[in-house]
């Protein structure tokens, strides 16, 4: 961490739970400022921030974007992109004290004066604005153009932080595309700044749901003891999405579903799902315990058997007929890439040993939803007889984490009659019920975190490259052997995935 | 859905209310409190429309207290318990009982509301106004965990404040002094910026402002420094200076929701600076229900060395 002179703030004590986490002066920098993520995501979450009042005083924004746009016109983007996407309602004077921080540079990744001038607007903030000498530089930009940036900001002397305060660049997926490039890419990124100044955004990571994967685990008793491999018989972790891939055919082929969501997100959850309880709540015993278990990780021998890819194909989805895969614009008609895939991944330690671990994506599903589902055993012994448990299915634990984040426990009742008759039912929680308008976007989150400094969120480098050791195997053995199989838009996937959980004597949930 | 019930006890209540959840549909709702609102007829309209805003994020069971007072000795002999049953849609997320007491009945309206709290859940009585001497020694009082009372809904702010020193409890808390949570945020930023030791203060605020003193006093708890009042025209709190070796850092609020904040050696900046609707001050309230220490502190006006006894 940087060296901060520590300064006792008289006006905060620990028992003063009202105050609320406010940044300290700080600045973020937007690169890529004129994208859709920085307009949908980015602007309407620094809003949301200042309108809960956790953005300091001087806060600015500096945008960054090869427009020929003055600071004026760049504050009316903001405003309308704030106006469309924020979730918080819209307040002038908010929006006026946000307004006066707002610069924006025009050029080019490779040109030196715009970099020199976006040198010059952060003094000036710095004297004009309180801001510290602390900016955060987003890079929503293309992963290609990382390198010029960073190079740029060292150049010109921007990423290196004047004495007692800080520096840091927050980066988005894709972390590279195998373990080789995402090794380049860290190299290149912690060549200008520290790792530990270095914020890999995943917006799961923000999620209310996902933080409450810990809490559910580590606060409570009654989880954490049946939580391993003597009564959970398997874990699904799915996240479906009824999207096709719209536009990005440009990035998604050749690309595909299991590095764009499972060695990433799904990955994630999974650590989180199945790690050991950390020494303390901080980034650092985070990393230690997530590292763990994806070191533990453990492919199937036969990959073949146990992974499935498939592609969407042309079908009637949700009363809409839409095109397959093959058929999208911009898209070889004999590629590969999958839009579907699932894993099955065993757990090497004492916990999980034997417990699988099934992990499934894809594009154009049944519906958007992403869950975790920890699947219990059946009861060793039933002093009931078959008749009345014929429709018990086994007990679970279903964390939601969207959309309607939440969590169900199935468990069986008995039907009201006179004859014993025992059927699943579920118990429901639901953070819109219990905690209704509360929960801020995962963006909120996370950019507060980063101006805050508190890694606690963001998968450290450690872990991506972990994550693309257990992913380039099965992308080998895909890249060489087989086809991609096809399954039809709306469904749940392709019968191979099906067949696959079959050869183990399961099935998939419905999510 | 609506029930109304005349002359009636907890327990038709409690029949009416399962009744009422079974009709549409959700047999059981993730509340996570029960509010009791002790109010007269006259700010009750108000003060559960607040409720049920805030209820938007804290899904709670609102129990609404009215005491009647007849008009005639004989009726005044009478005991009597009406009560309205809202569930769905009319209660916000939850569910709301307004209880009107007639007679004896206004005295004990404890024995009412028992029954009626969430099991488990935590209790939180509010007063929007006419709120007791002693908060916790109240019956109705003495069943929460936290205790709301307004000090701008007194005649004499500045003597209640001094009632509310003497009968301070852990759980007590005012919305006077939630309405200063902006106000103290900001002022810590600007701390966080400035870095400097304070030597001088000043709190600006209208006449007999129980907001401005509870400021005022927090400040010379936290600083270390005596804290002049300064009168001005309103409204509430219109600015605070904090004077260091090279300069005041003040934030000004003449007016309307927009203020300034000047540091030494620094240009003013623009700051947003609301007024909050009383939906809001209970929302904030709801957000933590144990006791509030730093409002002890605000009250008492001295610094406390002693440890907190959570950590």
């Amino acid at each position: 961490m940087s060296t901060i002179p520590v300064w006792d703030n008289p006006l905060r004590d620990p028992r003063d739970r009202r105050l609320p986490r406010i940044a300290g002066p700080s600045g973020l920098v937007i690169f890529g400022v004129t994208g859709d993520l920085s307009r949908k995501k980015l602007m309407p979450a620094v809003y949301d921030l200042a309108n809960r009042g956790l953005l300091p005083p001087g806060f600015s924004l500096l945008g960054f974007a090869r427009r020929d746009w003055e600071d004026e016109d760049f504050a009316e983007i903001v405003h309308d992109a704030v106006r469309e996407h924020a979730r918080t309602p819209f307040r002038e004077e908010v929006w006026q004290q946000l307004a006066e921080g707002m610069r924006f540079i025009p050029g080019d990744f490779d040109d030196d004066d715009a970099f020199k001038q976006l040198k010059t607007a952060v003094e000036e903030l710095d004297a004009a604005r309180g801001t510290g000498g602390n900016f955060a530089f987003y890079l929503s930009v293309p992963p290609k153009f990382f390198p010029k940036v960073a190079e740029q900001l060292k150049k010109h002397g921007l990423a290196k932080a004047p004495e007692g305060s800080w520096r840091r660049a927050v980066i988005e997926k894709p972390f590279g595309h195998d373990l080789a490039s995402a090794r380049d890419l860290n190299a290149v990124v912690h060549d200008v700044f520290d790792p530990d100044q270095v914020f890999r955004i995943d917006h799961y990571l923000g999620k209310e749901t996902v933080q409450n994967i810990l809490a559910l685990r580590f606060a409570n008793t009654m989880f954490e003891p049946i939580w391993n491999r003597s009564f959970v018989d398997h874990v699904q972790i799915t996240m479906a999405e009824d999207i096709g891939i719209g536009g990005r055919a440009g990035y998604y082929d050749g690309i595909g579903s299991a590095r764009d969501v499972i060695q990433n997100h799904l990955l994630q959850l999974m650590a989180l799902t199945a790690m050991e309880e950390p020494a303390s709540f901080d980034a650092a015993s985070l990393l230690t315990e997530k590292l763990k278990v994806l070191k533990a990780v453990k492919l199937p021998d036969d990959l073949g058997d146990h992974t499935v890819r498939a592609q969407y194909a042309a079908a009637w989805q949700g009363g809409e007929k839409v095109r397959g895969y093959l058929e999208e614009e911009g898209i070889d008609p004999a590629s590969t890439t999958d839009t579907y895939a699932a894993v099955k991944l065993n757990v090497d330690n004492r916990r999980w040993a034997g417990v699988p671990f099934y992990l499934r994506t894809g594009k154009r599903l049944g519906r958007r939803v992403t869950e975790i589902a920890v699947v219990f055993q059946r009861a060793p012994h039933s002093p009931f007889d078959s008749t009345a448990t014929e429709e018990l299915g086994q007990n679970a634990i279903v964390i939601r984490v969207q959309p309607d984040e939440g969590i169900t426990v199935r468990f069986g009742s008995k039907v009201p009659g006179t004859s014993m008759e025992i059927r699943d039912v579920t118990m429901d929680f639901a953070y819109g019920e219990s905690f209704t308008e509360s929960s801020p976007e995962a963006y909120e989150r996370l950019i507060l975190d980063v101006l805050l400094g508190d890694a606690n969120l963001f998968p450290r480098h450690q872990e991506v490259e972990e994550s693309w050791k257990i992913l380039d195997p099965i992308e080998e053995y895909w890249a060489a052997h087989g086809k991609t199989a096809q399954y039809a838009s709306g469904s749940w996937g392709p019968e191979e995935a099906d067949e696959m959980l079959a050869r183990d004597g399961r099935s998939w949930r419905r999510p | 859905m609506k029930i109304d019930l005349t002359d009636t006890t907890a327990s038709k209540i409690n029949k009416a209310l399962v009744k009422g959840r079974r009709a549409i549909g959700t047999p059981a709702v993730g509340m996570v409190l029960t509010m009791v609102i002790v109010t007269d007829e006259e700010n009750a309209y108000d003060s559960i429309k607040a409720a049920e805003e805030a209820s938007h994020e804290h899904p709670s069971r609102t129990l609404v207290v009215i005491k009647r007072h007849a008009r005639t000795p004989r009726e005044r002999t009478q005991s009597r318990l009406d009560a309205e049953v809202r569930v769905g849609s009319e209660a916000g997320t939850g569910e709301t009982v307004i209880l009107r007491t007639y007679g004896e009945v206004s005295d004990h309206a404890d024995s009412v509301v028992l029954p009626l709290l969430l099991p488990d859940a935590p209790v939180v009585v509010w007063w929007p106004v006419d709120a007791p001497q002693n908060p916790s020694k109240d019956p109705l009082g003495a069943l929460a965990q936290r205790r709301i009372t307004d000090l701008y809904a007194v005649e004499n702010p500045i003597e209640a404040l001094r009632s509310r020193i003497r009968s301070y409890a852990p759980g007590d808390t005012d919305l006077a002094w939630t309405r200063l949570t902006p106000w103290r945020s900001m002022l810590a930023a600007a701390l966080d910026q400035a870095r400097v030791p304070i030597v001088s203060g000043a709190v600006e605020a209208e006449a007999e402002n129980p907001a401005a003193e509870l400021l005022a006093r927090w400040l010379e708890a936290r600083l270390n420094v005596t804290i002049d009042r300064v009168v001005t025209a309103g409204p509430v709190v219109t600015a605070v200076r904090l004077g260091t070796a090279g300069g005041d850092i003040v934030i000004d609020r003449p007016e309307g929701p927009l203020a300034t904040l000047s540091l030494p050696g620094q240009p003013p900046r623009t700051l947003a600076l609301k007024v909050r609707t009383t939906s809001e001050l209970i929302a904030e309230e709801l957000r933590r229900l144990d006791a509030d220490e730093m409002y002890a502190v605000a009250l008492r006006g001295e610094g406390t060395k002693e440890t907190p006894s959570h950590v």
